[in-house]
């Protein structure tokens, strides 16, 4: 069935192509982008969470919960 | 602490920053999280406590307790909606303003807004808890509540987006971490969701119509339910593990880089998975292959935020020995990557045919509830009270003693269930040397099945008596120490964009939440939009049948009593194209039969048999013999009864309201017919009775039980009257 419901698109033929363009630049893209990150900004920012509240967890009651 | 901020700042006079900006004195609100916290945990008990009554309700009917209010398909969805919009969606909120304000160095933007979005969300939830028992639902999972409860649901929607994205323009770190990116996810899709799935027409004040029908209606309906895993149940837990995680191990993330690729394609993929809940129905094929093949894809991005998770523990698996809280994370975690290798195996049609509506579906979900979103709440919980108390936690040995007890309770739960989904699966495919069904009763699959219920619901019992332990801890850390409503901290004012570095091009958008937010939306737009536009614009995607009329005034109100009953959490209106369904139930359910129906009511789980083609069946003093107590005409029966259709009227107000909706979305009622609708249903009641009557049963003709037997009797019926009169 799904044939025929295909069939009934004019200009099918392109969808295809633009699926295929779409999920190649966008992983592509994804990848150049997480690549050529800079090695320093990215050990900045893993760090953000564990930064901001050492002075919270010196003065608790003791160790970790 | 109650230090206050000029002493804080005293303490720090040298700190300054390149650029020397001077740093700045704020309060966190601890308060609010505090508050969400409680929330959790208690409407954590008390879902997970119908949770349990529901489960001994499958094992044995006798604990419906004989009223409407307490009985399974009533309460079924206020244990979904409990458990997922009040337990998780408070723990959420509880995450989300802990963590937001951290990450961004400042307060939450409005205090307001803050309390509005506490205490309308709890508001909210209550109303669910008043309105699902009293039977005003959908039926739409996930999305039973009516209309003035959506309208409730998206204010304080954008009330909580409002306040995130104040602290966001309000921050003074530049650049907004991974959790952020997933938190605005969620905030944007869940809001694109809610509006999308509940545009339904009201009828009266707490009725309403779907707007779509039949498989539109499903197609966007199962958009929703899949997306309201993804992006309530997931994406915001994944940001709470990318804060907590690193937190709580006391080290970075394993790996910022795969941090990003796991959200960017998480976010891209997830949305077009939906059409894998209706494999083998009459979706239209294309549709489902598109559910299946972006269900394998999304293997690739789940296991890589998984790995990275469990990675992060890398070298401190030590820990893990001591600290009941990274326990929780692990088991969080490894269930996280269970239950999403899970969906992609499930997807596949060829084991779907067997997984589908059958238990393997409820053990696989609460493998994720459970274990992920249960036990990640938890370990927050345990993180969060010691902090927001200023205190340490009152007893590392009863959370241990919590971890066992929710991990035993997680295992006698999913196990049980496994078994029985496969069995019962391959129950009802079984065919003899002749031919034949093996098992043509349906009853013998579930009176196979029934000592896997009861162990399901001792699973239960133990993953809620480790919750019991937890809040007993808590209750006791929160004495031993004050609550910190406001936290004092300091931090230099946000850097503008060029002192942040622009020197990296790629790092733009982790400073600019704006256009984070806006491609984000485009990603999880185009998936929506491919799989709709077809469905509803190409009208050769649903043929349409002759022989298809609407359903007569009678039928329509006994369809609501169906519905309001909850019929459909037990009970599916989906014959598969399978030999095995079509010799059980009769003719396969063709997409052109459900163009009339506003909701679809295909349903999701068989713990009854299928009932599209119910039609004509029985006799329908059958029908009211097996209503009044299902065990006379079925011996072993799990079915509650419904002694009450039998005592109440149909509303007859409400059924030319009902006919006029169905009119305006669509449906062919002449004007007449409108007129008319009370005559004709009155007409048709008095055939039903006189029916009964030579059976000797005397029933008035404007009870309930009346319009549902019609219901009953005209379901599936119009191929089989074409069928007839070839």
């Amino acid at each position: 069935m799904y044939k025929n419901v295909l069939q009934n698109i004019a200009g099918i033929d392109i969808y295809p192509l633009i699926s295929l363009s779409i999920f190649f630049l966008f992983f592509i893209g994804l990848l150049l982008y997480v690549t050529l990150l800079d090695k320093k900004h990215v050990d900045a920012m893993s760090q953000v969470p564990c930064t901001g509240d050492e002075e919270q967890e010196q003065t608790r009651g003791g160790s970790n919960g | 602490m109650s230090t206050s901020v000029t002493e804080v700042l005293e303490n720090v006079p040298e700190r300054k920053v390149p650029g020397h900006r001077a740093v700045e004195a704020f309060f966190y609100d601890n308060r609010i999280v505090r508050n969400f916290g409680i929330a959790t945990v208690f409407w954590g008990i008390a879902g997970m406590l119908i949770g349990v009554l529901i489960a001994f309700q499958l094992a044995n009917p006798a604990m419906n307790m004989g009223t409407e209010y307490t009985t399974f398909g009533r309460i079924r969805p206020l244990h979904t909606n409990a458990v997922i919009f009040a337990f998780v969606g408070n723990a959420i909120f509880m995450g989300v303003y802990y963590s937001l304000q951290r990450l961004c160095k400042a307060r939450m933007y409005s205090d307001v807004l803050s309390k509005i979005n506490f205490w309308g969300w709890q508001l909210i939830i209550l109303a669910a808890v008043i309105t699902l028992p009293l039977g005003f639902t959908t039926t739409k999972e996930y999305a039973e509540l009516e209309w003035p409860i959506d309208i409730a649901i998206t204010l304080v929607w954008v009330v909580f987006g409002w306040n995130m994205f104040g602290t966001i323009a309000r921050r003074r770190e530049r650049h907004l971490y991974v959790a952020i990116w997933f938190y605005i996810a969620t905030f944007l899709t869940v809001a694109v969701l809610h509006t999308v799935n509940s545009y339904e027409l009201p009828v009266s004040f707490m009725k309403s119509y779907s707007g779509y029908a039949g498989v539109q209606d499903a197609l966007v309906q199962w958009w929703y339910g899949h997306n309201a895993v993804a992006f309530f149940l997931t994406t915001p837990f994944l940001g709470l593990m990318y804060y907590f995680l690193p937190k709580a191990a006391n080290r970075p993330v394993y790996s910022y880089r795969l941090s990003i690729i796991h959200f960017w394609s998480l976010i891209f993929i997830y949305i077009w998975a939906g059409p894998h809940h209706l494999l083998y129905t009459a979706l239209p094929d294309w549709a489902q292959s598109l559910g299946t093949a972006f269900s394998v894809m999304l293997l690739a991005p789940s296991w890589g935020g998984m790995i990275n998770g469990l990675l992060t523990l890398r070298g401190g698996w030590d820990k893990v020995r001591e600290e009941p809280i990274l326990k929780f994370m692990v088991v969080a975690i490894t269930a996280y990557g269970m239950a999403t290798f899970e969906g992609p195996l499930l997807s596949l049609k060829n084991v779907n045919a067997i997984g589908h509506f059958t238990d393997w579906i409820i053990a696989h979900v609460h493998v994720g509830a459970l274990g992920w979103n249960g036990f990640l709440t938890f370990a927050m919980l345990y993180w969060l009270f010691p902090r927001l108390y200023n205190t340490t936690l009152f007893s590392k040995k009863l959370a241990n003693a919590h971890f066992w007890l929710g991990t035993l309770g997680i295992l006698f739960y999913a196990i049980p269930l496994y078994w029985a989904g496969f069995t019962q699966g391959l129950m009802w495919r079984q065919f003899n040397a002749e031919g034949m069904l093996q098992y043509p009763n349906f009853l013998e699959t579930v009176m196979q099945i029934i000592p896997m219920y009861y162990m399901r619901a001792v699973g239960g019992v133990l993953y809620l008596s480790g919750v019991f332990l937890m809040v007993f801890n808590l209750y006791k850390t929160a004495k031993s120490g004050v609550l910190v409503s406001n936290e004092a901290a300091v931090a230099p004012p946000m850097a503008s964009i060029e002192e942040a570095g622009n020197r990296h091009w790629h790092s733009w958008i982790e400073k600019r939440p704006t256009q984070l937010a806006i491609l984000a939306t485009v990603a999880i737009l185009i998936g929506g939009l491919v799989e709709f536009i077809p469905a509803f614009v190409i009208k050769s995607n649903v043929p349409t049948i002759a022989s298809v009329k609407p359903y007569s005034s009678l039928e329509l109100q006994g369809r609501d009593v169906y519905i309001k009953e909850g019929c459909v959490s037990c009970h599916t209106q989906m014959v598969r194209p399978f030999r095995s369904e079509t010799e059980r139930y009769g003719e396969y359910s063709k997409a052109g039969e459900f163009v009339y129906d506003h909701p679809f009511l295909w349903g999701s789980k068989r713990t009854g048999p299928d009932l599209h083609r119910e039609g004509s069946k029985y006799p329908h003093s059958w029908h009211y013999h097996h209503m009044l107590d299902p065990t006379s005409m079925s011996p072993g029966s799990i079915m509650p009864p419904y002694p009450w259709l039998f005592e109440k009227d149909i509303d007859m107000s409400t059924t030319e309201p009902k006919l006029k909706a169905m009119q305006k979305l669509g449906v062919p009622y002449s004007d007449a017919d409108i007129a008319k609708g009370n005559e004709e249903l009155l007409k048709q009641a008095n055939q039903i009775t006189a029916q009964l009557q030579k059976e000797g049963l005397e029933i008035k003709p404007e009870r309930e039980i009346v319009a549902l037997i019609a219901y009953l009797q005209r379901l599936g019926t119009d191929i089989k009257v074409k069928e007839e009169q070839k």
